[in-house]
């Protein structure tokens, strides 16, 4: 029995039970409880419900495999959307992961904590995890499309915008992993010799690669999703081709099924469901993937 | 002294030594590796420093054409047009993400702090491990796809078929409910987490003292938590705020400085989407808006991100 | 077994790099039954402009795409005004507009940036003035379209227009600033360009306006009649009264003939001189004048009559040839 539990059959026979009234306002209470938790699963049901409805007479081998189409709208499809999406990860991912694991070591392993540009860079981290997705891509806009970088409106400027707006979440998860690597072993390799470099290299990134992992598919399944950044830098609506390198205009799903969802065309606003479930899929599988890698190779110390 | 010291060992082996360390090709390895990764580190502080610089020199340019107190006290922004009929005034904007919010904050605070009790204090382990992959998968869901939701089915088929209600096709009722529904997982999660961290002995307390589990949770833990419990409403308004999608596709382009729901609003994100599209020209006035209304709507979120942190770190301090 | 992680996850970011990288090489284009002919032709052709031709311009690209898989094309909206801007700043090749090229502000701008251009007329439209279903209005002059839309309009309903029209509040769409549309629409209605009342539901994208008029009871707004095509059975397509007592709704015909007046219009596709020196440009645009009145049918425009597709011909030719 719970420690609660205990005090609450001690107290029982000591001090007379609850009211009535207190007893119909904790029934009253409870239901209003599991009435919230209803109207969250409810809402989640009906989205999915009415998503598929919409979308699963749409879903085919062709529609995967097709461009969009204005002149015969059933014969659309989200391949350019597809590969849009898949070449902003790969980019994405090859920025945030060496960054990302970088900071988090630096500030969980070399970082003096009294020293205030530590500390900067520790609220800024939080207060950049917490900045508006389409200020990415104003920032994108003005630094990465033009200004500086000037690198246009390609899959590059696409994939640096979504990496720097992951890149906090990257940083706070590799932090969390890294920190949950006991001291011991740290004090352990240090005492035999190695370097702090060598404990990290050796020890202490190895145990925490499972937490790290984790952490970088879900801030990528985030990426994924996100529209307002790629609105904003200028992704391509509905192009018939698939991006061929870094310099090429894209899309990307969340972009398709903006533009299709808006469409005059009932048919393309169906096709919008149709991408939609082909997104969901997509993360469903990624958030599979992080939560088998983390229950399989968790480290417990 | 490194002379002192060579001559010393000089005199002792005969051979020229020094008693003071060099730095050896290993520690200089492990020199460059931290010098390595603080230069990380500082991406994240140079993210910041391009982003307000990008937002402030553009700000600055766009009060060199309109005066300060049109922009933040005028009631009318139809930048679009031309002539005199173009008017800078910000607070419709303002209003319409403030409103929206609102609407979505009275549907998820309720919800969401109601789900998270539930969560921390009374949910059997069974329905927990239902539930909270559940609420993963609602915070999992990309906000496009709410967008999609609040425009297809909730405008039809809820507002106006179920409840008969006569809304505009884009309307702040839609975008704004839906937009709750959105944060409630942030806030139950959040809630969860800061209502868990209350130490048992308050729990246990209160039990001995004849309390049901309602009342200890509703009348000790709940009022223990609340630093947590606010900073969750915080972030979740914060969140709520930046959110563009679904009020760009749900809740219309006009801005709106009435309190009607069944109206379509704008919000200051959902602006800057619409507006911005990559195809603006640089340096018109057009392009400025952008990073205007940008400026605002970063100000906005920074205060509430900070406000959050500092009731974080008062309500961890009163445990440890 | 950190050993076999680290492998799986290296073979997995392998495996998104491959597909990635190798992807491209499969065209799996719509229907293309690629012919050999212009099959070499390879390169970018950036269109943007008026969201009326988009669907022209895209049409014609899938159409093109055909014969020519390695061209490619992106097609922008960001009105005609917008595309103009981006246009004589040398960031687009081909220039998509629902009215001609404005004179005294747009073609300084290109002539002081060295953009050359050739004005080609691809098709053509009309904008249809169009109410809710549930708003039944059959014909309005345009005097009253005035009433309703000129600057400083406070009009609430039709029936503050005249008496024994409805009097459902009315919700109003119209195209932004930026669109041809606007500037066309304002100039034939109100009498000048530009102005208008404020208080409408703004968009850039024509499909939004559709929504919106379809979707509230008292939803009235203008827009490009090719749009209304695509969901008339959504909409109460209203006549329009020129002043001389015929109330015409548009049509192929009667915008083709020219009798739904004032707003029938060409539209127009101006490729630059520079990009028409570059093969598939050049072809892309032979391709359009050519194939014009197909393109228009796929699209579900207007279609150029067979005197307007001839001169459409001539202006290319002339530009091809340099004058």
């Amino acid at each position: 029995m719970t420690g609660a539990q205990i005090a609450a059959r001690a107290s029982r026979s000591v001090i007379p039970r609850a009211a009535g009234r207190d007893r119909a306002f904790a029934g009253f209470f409870r239901a209003l409880m599991l009435g919230a938790v209803g109207i969250s699963i409810l809402a989640l049901g009906t989205l999915l419900f009415d998503v598929a409805r919409d979308g699963v007479p749409k879903l085919s081998v062709d529609f995967v495999g097709s461009f969009p189409s204005r002149i015969i709208p059933s014969n659309s499809g989200i391949e350019s959307a597809i590969y849009g999406t898949l070449w902003l990860m790969v980019v994405c991912a090859v920025i945030v992961v060496p960054l990302g694991i970088a900071t988090a070591v630096y500030l969980e392993e070399y970082a003096d904590r009294t020293k205030w540009w530590n500390r900067m860079v520790e609220v800024n981290i939080q207060n950049l995890a917490a900045v508006p997705s389409v200020v990415y891509g104003i920032l994108g806009l003005a630094f990465i499309v033009r200004g500086p970088l000037s690198l246009g409106r390609t899959v590059l400027a696409g994939g640096i915008t979504l990496a720097l707006l992951v890149l906090p979440v990257v940083i706070i998860v590799a932090r969390e992993a890294i920190r949950s690597v006991p001291s011991s072993i740290r004090e352990a390799a240090l005492a035999l010799g190695a370097t702090q470099w060598q404990t990290i290299w050796k020890q202490v990134l190895p145990g925490s690669i499972a937490g790290i992992a984790t952490g970088v598919i879900l801030a990528l399944s985030r990426a994924i999703g996100e529209t307002a950044p790629l609105l904003v830098i200028g992704a391509a609506v509905s192009p018939r081709f698939n991006p061929d390198g870094l310099g090429s205009a894209f899309t990307a799903l969340p972009i398709q099924i903006f533009a299709w969802t808006q469409d005059k065309d009932r048919e393309f606003v169906d096709l919008a469901a149709a991408a939609i479930l082909v997104m969901m899929l997509a993360l469903l599988l990624m958030n599979s993937v992080a939560i088998f890698l983390r229950n399989r190779y968790e480290q417990k110390w | 002294m490194a002379d002192y010291a060579t001559a010393v060992s000089a005199g002792a082996t005969g051979r020229r030594t020094s008693l003071v360390r060099r730095p050896s090709g290993r520690s200089r390895f492990e020199g460059a590796i931290k010098a390595l990764l603080f230069a990380a580190a500082a991406v994240s502080i140079l993210t910041t420093i391009a982003i307000v610089i990008s937002l402030l020199s553009e700000t600055i340019a766009f009060f060199g054409d309109v005066p300060i107190g049109d922009y933040l006290f005028g009631t009318k922004w139809t930048p679009q047009f031309a002539g005199d009929q173009q008017s800078f005034g910000v607070l419709p904007l303002i209003w319409g993400t403030l409103y929206l919010t609102g609407i979505g904050l009275l549907v998820a605070i309720p919800v969401g702090i109601l789900s998270g009790i539930y969560l921390a204090e009374f949910a059997p382990r069974r329905v927990r491990k239902v539930v909270k992959p559940l609420l993963e998968l609602l915070a999992g869901v990309p906000t496009i796809v709410f967008g999609y939701f609040a425009l297809t089915f909730f405008t039809p088929e809820v507002l106006r078929g179920a409840l008969g209600l006569g809304v505009n096709q884009f309307n702040a009722l839609s975008a704004g409910i839906i937009l709750g529904v959105l944060v409630v997982p942030t806030i139950a999660t959040l809630v969860e987490d800061a209502m868990a961290a209350v130490p048992q002995s308050l729990r246990e307390g209160s039990a001995g003292l004849g309390a049901n589990r309602v009342q200890t949770a509703v009348r000790v833990v709940f009022p223990a938590a609340l630093s947590g419990i606010v900073a969750a409403l915080v972030l979740g308004a914060s969140r709520a705020i930046g959110e563009t999608v679904i009020i760009l596709i749900a809740g219309g382009q006009t801005a709106n400085l009435s309190l009607n729901p069944t109206e379509s609003y704008q919000s200051m994100a959902a602006f800057i989407a619409a507006t911005a599209r990559g195809d603006i020209p640089t340096g018109s006035i057009e392009y400025e808006t952008i990073f205007v209304v940008g400026m605002t709507l970063f100000v906005f979120t920074l205060v509430l991100n900070m406000i959050s942190i500092r009731l974080v770190r008062r309500y961890r301090q009163v445990y440890e | 077994m950190r050993k076999k992680l680290l492998m799986t996850l290296a073979v997995s970011g392998a495996l998104a790099f491959g597909v990635v990288a190798c992807g491209n090489d499969d065209e799996s284009g719509n229907g293309a039954a690629a012919s050999d002919g212009g099959g070499e032709l390879r390169g970018t052709i950036a269109i943007d402009g008026s969201s009326t031709v988009a669907p022209f311009a895209e049409a014609a690209a899938e159409l093109f795409n055909e014969e020519n898989p390695g061209v490619k094309v992106t097609v922008g909206t960001s009105g005609t005004g917008g595309g103009f801007e981006k246009f004589c700043a040398a960031e687009t090749d081909i220039s998509d507009a629902s009215r001609p090229i404005k004179d005294d502000e747009e073609a300084p701008l290109c002539k002081k940036a060295g953009v050359s251009y050739t004005e080609v007329q691809v098709a053509n439209d009309g904008i249809a003035i169009a109410t809710n279903k549930e708003l039944a209005v059959d014909c309005l002059t345009t005097d009253q379209l005035k009433q309703v839309w000129n600057k400083g309009s406070k009009v609430g309903s039709l029936a503050d227009v005249k008496g024994d029209l409805p009097d459902t509040e009315l919700s109003l769409y119209g195209p932004g600033t930026d669109s041809g549309t606007f500037d066309f629409f304002t100039d034939e209605i109100n009498g000048e360009e530009g102005v208008s009342r404020e208080d409408y539901e703004a968009s850039e994208d024509d499909n939004q306006l559709v929504t919106g008029v379809s979707g509230d009871e008292g939803g009235f707004g203008y827009f490009g009649f090719s749009y209304y095509e695509a969901a008339a059975d959504k909409l109460n397509l209203v006549g329009v009264d020129s002043g001389d007592g015929n109330c015409v709704k548009p049509s192929v015909e009667t915008i083709q003939g020219g009798s739904y007046k004032p707003l029938s219009r060409p539209l127009f596709m101006y490729p630059s001189a520079k990009a028409m020196q570059r093969p598939e440009v050049k072809a892309f645009m032979a391709f359009v004048v050519g194939q014009a009145p197909q393109i228009a049918e796929a699209a579900k425009i207007v279609p150029l009559t067979g005197e307007q597709t001839s001169l459409a011909k001539d202006e290319l030719a002339k530009a091809e040839s340099g004058t």
